[in-house]
């Protein structure tokens, strides 16, 4: 076996994507036929930033705003504010012309294989078409050796260029679309939960590939997933999401040894260790009741609901996102004490 | 064997017809489940874990028949016309599923749902009854379970309909409750709670528990024993602790060095199993592992292996026990 994540982000080098204090609001047609429309804050001031080759995580619930977040970035959702910069230039708001070419460098994958994929189009006419939206000076024969070059490296047969997505499994589907985002070698591809509709024999060979592929193309990744396992064992640095807000911001080590965040500690002892002496004996931090509504969110700290150690004060201010060391942000006024 | 066990399975092969033949989704499986004991089943999707129990629950779909013997104490369940097995399912025996907003009747509130059961089955008035069943939800942690009992399902979140789910299987006392991947549509803290749920509820009501699931953590924490579903067949038995730290199969093995773990760092590449899961409608002859298993010999693809018993409870469906 060959080692992986040999720290590949180039943090000396300047970001490839840097974000900041980006929002995302939709109006939501208010309860009465007169009502005002209501606010539903997906996504609440996120700030980071995204070096080459570096796959950043952003975990948390159902509902917490990741997906939104990732499309957000990609600008297949307007943000409402803030800055998305690609290369050190805002993109939010750019006109169809100027985006246009750089969606070559921005790619994505979305969770549900067969969904995602076009079932009367052949998996040749998918993988192709970004390179002919893209690149229409290439000849036809010169398209159809980079889709079975690429389908070759991704794991399909190249052989199977003129099949329909319905004759493949789950895990097969998935390659077809890495080998879509794959095809106009890009900088940045956002994951958006590429495993969690696969078994779990399926899982480790799509993270398997996702990381050599980052290696061989210097690639950039944001790794969206529900599962903080995956999520260890592949991201470099980890953002988790709360209601739209970060609560932890922090490199990988840090956050899996010692997470600062309440919801962050959480969260990692909730995941079930297949381990039966480790799972029985170890240290749970249950979390009472639901996610809250996303529409009308606690006041002050937004976990607070949740909380096992809130306080008054949480109630009243917002905890801003502060560095407890060089590589670790937390959102908690009492992170120090608990 | 002793004939203490309360559910005990034998043979039990089920299949299904389909536009290009018959498909065996459950094969030759036997098993046997003691009161109070927690018993996993693990598999991946199409190993025919959950049609185990769809059977036995009289659950399969109009192409489904199935062959063998499943008895409830003493008394053989499999195949019952439905008016016999009502005697028993629900009230003995209760399921819950995975998507607990399938399962419940949207049109009726959960008051409908829940005192139906005692009112048919312990004859109980619809006052008693609702009693009975406000106490439930209040035993599985639904707040305001007086109130509640009077909403309909779409006002519960999932992890509340979940627990409105465990606690109408658990109005009649049932002595076996078959749990379907009941967290796997559950974020990480709700699946918590449930598991913690259901732990606790095992302690207070002794019931003997089946947990169907593809996640190996969560039968790490919950069960007693393991049974380890491949290509429709059991491929490996044995206690938790067997299965987890001495496990015989290579596709157990395989599975366990798959998982990506939360607990430490791994630098390296994960192991992944090579492949595909296998097509029931295609099996090899042989080996159902075959294809995917870093052990093949030229006898995998010549005869299949059969579950073989070594030590205490435990089997393996490999020919690599024979050497051992």
């Amino acid at each position: 076996m060959t080692a992986i994540n040999p720290n590949t982000p180039k943090k000396d080098s300047s970001p490839i994507l840097s974000v900041r204090d980006l929002k995302v609001h939709f109006a939501i047609p208010g309860k009465g036929l007169f009502a005002p429309d209501r606010q539903l804050k997906a996504v609440d001031g996120v700030n980071f930033d995204l070096y080459p080759g570096e796959t950043l995580g952003v975990v948390g619930e159902s509902g917490c705003g990741k997906s939104t977040l990732g499309r957000a970035i990609l600008q297949l959702i307007a943000p409402t504010e803030g800055k998305v910069a690609w290369l050190g230039k805002d993109i939010v708001g750019a006109p169809h012309r100027e985006m246009q070419p750089l969606r070559r460098d921005l790619q994505i994958i979305f969770q549900d294989p067969l969904a995602s994929l076009n079932p009367r189009m052949t998996i040749g006419e998918i993988i192709a078409e970004p390179l002919v939206t893209h690149k229409p000076e290439l000849g036809k024969e010169e398209i159809k050796a980079r889709v079975k070059r690429m389908m070759a490296r991704v794991g399909l047969l190249p052989q199977m260029i003129n099949r329909y997505p319905h004759e493949f499994s789950g895990g097969q589907c998935q390659r077809i679309g890495i080998a879509r985002a794959m095809i106009l070698e890009p900088k940045l591809i956002v994951c958006d939960e590429p495993v969690s509709a696969l078994d779990v024999s399926i899982q480790a060979q799509i993270v398997n590939l996702l990381q050599e592929l980052q290696r061989e193309f210097d690639l950039s990744l944001i790794f969206i997933s529900h599962d903080l396992s995956i999520v260890r064992h592949i991201c470099h640095r980890i953002m988790v999401l709360y209601l739209g807000n970060v609560m932890e911001l922090a490199d990988r080590d840090s956050i899996y040894a010692a997470p600062k965040h309440p919801y962050t500690k959480a969260l990692i002892s909730a995941v079930p260790i297949p381990d039966p002496e480790i799972e029985r004996n170890k240290e749970r931090i249950v979390l009472t009741g639901d996610l809250p509504s996303p529409l009308s969110p606690p006041s002050g700290c937004v976990f607070r609901t949740r909380c096992p150690f809130a306080k008054d004060q949480c109630a009243r201010e917002t905890p801003k996102l502060e560095h407890v060391s060089s590589n670790q942000e937390v959102a908690c006024h009492f992170h120090e004490s608990i | 064997m002793t004939t203490n066990h309360i559910l005990t399975v034998e043979n039990l092969t089920t299949s299904f017809q389909t536009p290009d033949g018959k498909v065996e989704a459950v094969n030759n499986v036997n098993f046997a489940l003691d009161p109070g004991e927690t018993l996993g089943v693990v598999g991946e999707s199409g190993s025919g874990k959950t049609q185990i129990f769809m059977s036995i629950m009289g659950l399969l779909a109009k192409n489904g028949a199935s062959t063998g013997s499943v008895r409830y104490k003493d008394t053989e369940i499999l195949n019952l016309p439905p008016r016999e097995l009502n005697k028993i399912r629900g009230v003995s025996m209760s399921m819950i599923f995975q998507d607990p907003m399938t399962s419940l009747n949207p049109y009726l509130k959960i008051s409908k749902q829940m005192t139906e059961v005692l009112v048919e089955h312990r004859g109980m008035s619809e006052g008693e009854a609702l009693n009975r069943a406000i106490a439930m939800l209040d035993r599985v942690g639904i707040p305001g379970a007086a109130q509640r009992v009077h909403m309909y399902p779409h006002e519960f979140s999932g992890g509340m309909r979940q627990r409105v789910m465990i606690a109408m299987a658990l109005l009649c006392d049932p002595e076996v409750l078959i749990a379907d991947e009941p967290t796997t549509a559950l974020d990480v803290t709700v699946q918590a709670q449930i598991l913690d749920l259901l732990r606790d509820l095992q302690k207070d009501f002794n019931t003997a528990t089946v947990m169907i699931t593809h996640d190996l953590g969560v039968v790490a924490g919950l069960c007693d024993r393991v049974m380890v579903m491949y290509g429709g067949r059991v491929v490996e038995t044995g206690s938790v602790r067997d299965i987890y730290y001495d496990s015989h199969h290579p596709y157990t093995e395989g599975l366990l060095k798959s998982m990506p773990r939360i607990d430490h760092a791994n630098e390296e590449s994960l192991f992944a199993i090579p492949g595909q899961p296998p097509n029931l409608q295609n099996l090899p002859t042989g080996c159902a592992y075959q294809a995917r298993c870093g052990y093949v010999t030229d006898r995998c693809s010549a005869e299949r292996p059969v579950l073989k018993s070594f030590d205490q409870g435990r089997a393996s469906a490999c020919f690599r026990e024979d050497g051992k």
